[in-house]
């Protein structure tokens, strides 16, 4: 097979002749050439698109509504309920679509662009029709340049077949779909800094009220929404909405592609219908801990998100926004982590808190100085030179950046270790009494003066 | 004030212009968008393709294209990692060290690389060829340890594929992990 033909990045070995869930949003895993126009369209590709012109936009809106999706890059919100907020004022409006996955742990939307990308184009276009908007921009983060490369053929292969642009299959729907390039930075995938970007400035995010609903890009209506929200949308309107809210569970609704990663025999992304179990995706199809070690505890949906450890309780916990709510985490980017037995925690939360402190934009005084602050105790910790009351002293560094900044990265960046803390403090006083690891590869060892 | 400061970043970088092509096809892409200004990501890129990091004098052109000014595009070069602001090596290895990596190795991996190299981090090897740096999340958790050359990404980084990677990139000409 030719190497551009070839599924990157490469999914996980199947167990079984037949996938886990029949294949919606990754059937370019059973159809080969699945990012060509001609494929696409031969496996019910725009279909959706076709559907929606012959409707007024309000029954589009409606539809999307009663198919009960809910956002995939980590709020949940229901995008029906999203795209009803556009206000019915004369003037462009935008869509804009949230491909810069960059949360730890996930990598869904890397996977959809590379190899079904006429799918999230449909989904665009479709959303545009809903509210009436004559652009669609994908803002895909500049490290995807295959990705990019990928999207901006299909578009053109589009375009040349009537789908994009003027006069969309012989009606007077008028559509472009603009493929942009960020340029690494985790902040711009939240939705304010990413309509900043877009409009070719630093990532910083906005202030709000007002929403981007009222005033998002250009200071105009826009509705954003993550890839695979809208890589759903084809499928709702080309089946209905009865059909996807057969789906899944009560509130949440549909099928997710889960990401796995970490300490796991089968790490790989992975298709399930919302509400299947945390033991379904690590063990019967992760494969449960890699080298015959056990789980020690995981992350539920990307690195924002609080880890649980992995009791029998937690791990029949259904993978949807209620079901891992109850259990005091979140369902977040769906970007689930596995930490082995043998893995210092202290470490492993070090590393989660340095990312936050690269990416903090800086904007807000609380989190471009309590982040470095956090990783600097914590690195001496780990490290070995942790001193009494460090442990309260970083709790209270991480409650003085939480809620205290303008975005969601501020109130993430304590996250790992607060979760952690309460699961393992043993291990976090260890490093302080002890001056070492308590568990992994350099328990024992003197670590002070090292670095 | 100003002509001094424009002389200086000149001195520092050298004389560096726009090729023909590369201000048609940012010319296009401004054209692309409801306003000019939104181009500067991608025009950038187009930038940085030319030169391999981003001097003073395109960032004047470039502010001259979008119509806007040169401290609108300087502030976004600073703001955003992938653009170099001094010269790299011909290929730029960036190893993905955020959690799922760092559980799977990527640590190692870095050590393992700065010492085949002789460098350390973001040092470019003595022929030019390679350098060395560490990168937050590439989005590529299920394929860890993951890196990238220059924009193109190699997956399920084993220590013995990246001591072959490694002296693959020594004697490239193209990027040998280029997918079209």
């Amino acid at each position: 097979m030719a190497q551009q033909d070839q599924i990157f990045p490469p999914p996980p070995p199947l167990l079984t002749e037949k996938p886990p869930f029949e294949y919606q949003l990754l059937k370019h895993r059973a159809v080969p050439g699945f990012a060509k126009l001609d494929v696409y369209r031969a496996n019910g590709g725009y279909k959706g698109l076709e559907r929606t012109v012959t409707m007024q936009p309000d029954e589009v809106v409606n539809e999307m509504k009663a198919s009960g999706l809910r956002g995939r890059g980590g709020a949940g919100f229901p995008a029906g309920m999203k795209w009803s907020f556009i206000p019915k004022v004369p003037g462009p409006k935008y869509v804009t679509c949230n491909t810069d996955e960059s949360e730890p742990g996930t990598c869904k939307d890397h996977e959809l662009i590379e190899n079904n990308p006429h799918q999230l184009i449909e989904g665009v276009l479709i959303t545009c029709y809903a509210i009436g908007s004559e652009y669609g921009f994908i803002y895909v983060r500049g490290e995807f340049a295959r990705g990019i490369r990928v999207l901006k053929r299909a578009v053109e292969e589009a375009r040349a077949a009537g789908l994009v642009g003027k006069n969309i299959l012989g009606t007077n729907f008028n559509c472009e779909v603009i493929i942009h390039s960020g340029a690494g930075a985790y902040i711009c995938g939240e939705e304010s800094a990413l309509l900043e970007s877009l409009e070719g400035k630093r990532g910083y995010p906005r202030l709000r009220p007002p929403f981007p609903a009222v005033a998002g890009l250009y200071a105009r209506p826009t509705v954003i929404n993550n890839c695979e929200t809208l890589s759903n949308v084809p499928h709702i309107m080309r089946e209905g909405a009865a059909w996807y809210s057969s789906f899944g569970t009560e509130k949440t609704k549909g099928f997710r592609v889960y990401s796995l990663s970490g300490h796991v025999e089968r790490p790989g992304t992975y298709e399930l219908e919302c509400g299947a179990t945390f033991r379904t995706l690590i063990n019967d199809l992760g494969g449960g801990a890699w080298k015959g070690r056990k789980i020690k505890a995981f992350i539920p949906g990307g690195s924002s998100t609080p880890m649980l450890a992995p009791t029998d309780e937690v791990l029949d916990t259904p993978m949807d926004f209620e079901g891992i709510a109850a259990r005091g985490s979140m369902q977040g980017s769906a970007g689930v982590v596995v930490i082995d037995d043998q893995t210092c925690i202290v470490g492993a939360v070090l590393r989660l808190v340095e990312f936050y402190k690269d990416e903090s934009c800086g904007k807000c005084t609380p989190c471009r100085e309590g982040t470095q602050w956090l990783v600097q105790m914590l690195h001496r910790l780990e490290h070995g030179e942790g001193r009494e009351g460090d442990l309260e002293l970083i709790s209270d560094v991480g409650g003085n950046i939480a809620g205290k900044s303008f975005c969601l990265l501020g109130d993430s960046a304590p996250v790992p270790y607060n979760s952690a803390l309460k699961l393992f403090r043993e291990e976090f006083e260890y490093h302080i009494t002890h001056k070492t690891c308590m568990v992994g590869p350099r328990a024992g060892k003197q670590l002070a003066g090292v670095h | 004030m100003i002509d001094n400061y424009s002389q200086k970043l000149k001195e520092r970088d050298g004389e560096f212009s726009l090729s023909e092509s590369a201000r048609q096809e940012i010319i296009e892409l401004k054209n692309q968008y409801p306003s000019a200004r939104s181009a500067i990501l991608p025009a950038l890129h187009i930038v940085q393709a030319q030169f391999g990091f981003i001097p003073a004098e395109p960032m004047e052109e470039l502010a001259e294209i979008l119509g806007i000014l040169r401290g609108d595009v300087e502030q976004v070069v600073t703001f955003y990692r992938m653009y170099n602001q001094k010269p790299v090596g011909k290929f730029h290895v960036k190893v993905c060290d955020s959690i799922s990596c760092y559980l799977r190795g990527s640590d190692e991996l870095i050590e393992q690389g700065l010492h085949k190299l002789g460098t350390s981090l973001n040092e470019t090897s003595a022929d030019g060829k390679i350098t060395l740096s560490k990168i937050e999340c590439l989005a590529a958790c299920a394929s860890a340890p993951c890196l990238q050359v220059n924009d193109e990404y190699v997956y399920n980084v084993q220590p013995e594929d990246f001591d072959e990677i490694l002296d693959t990139l020594k004697t490239a000409e193209k990027n040998p992990y280029f997918i079209p």
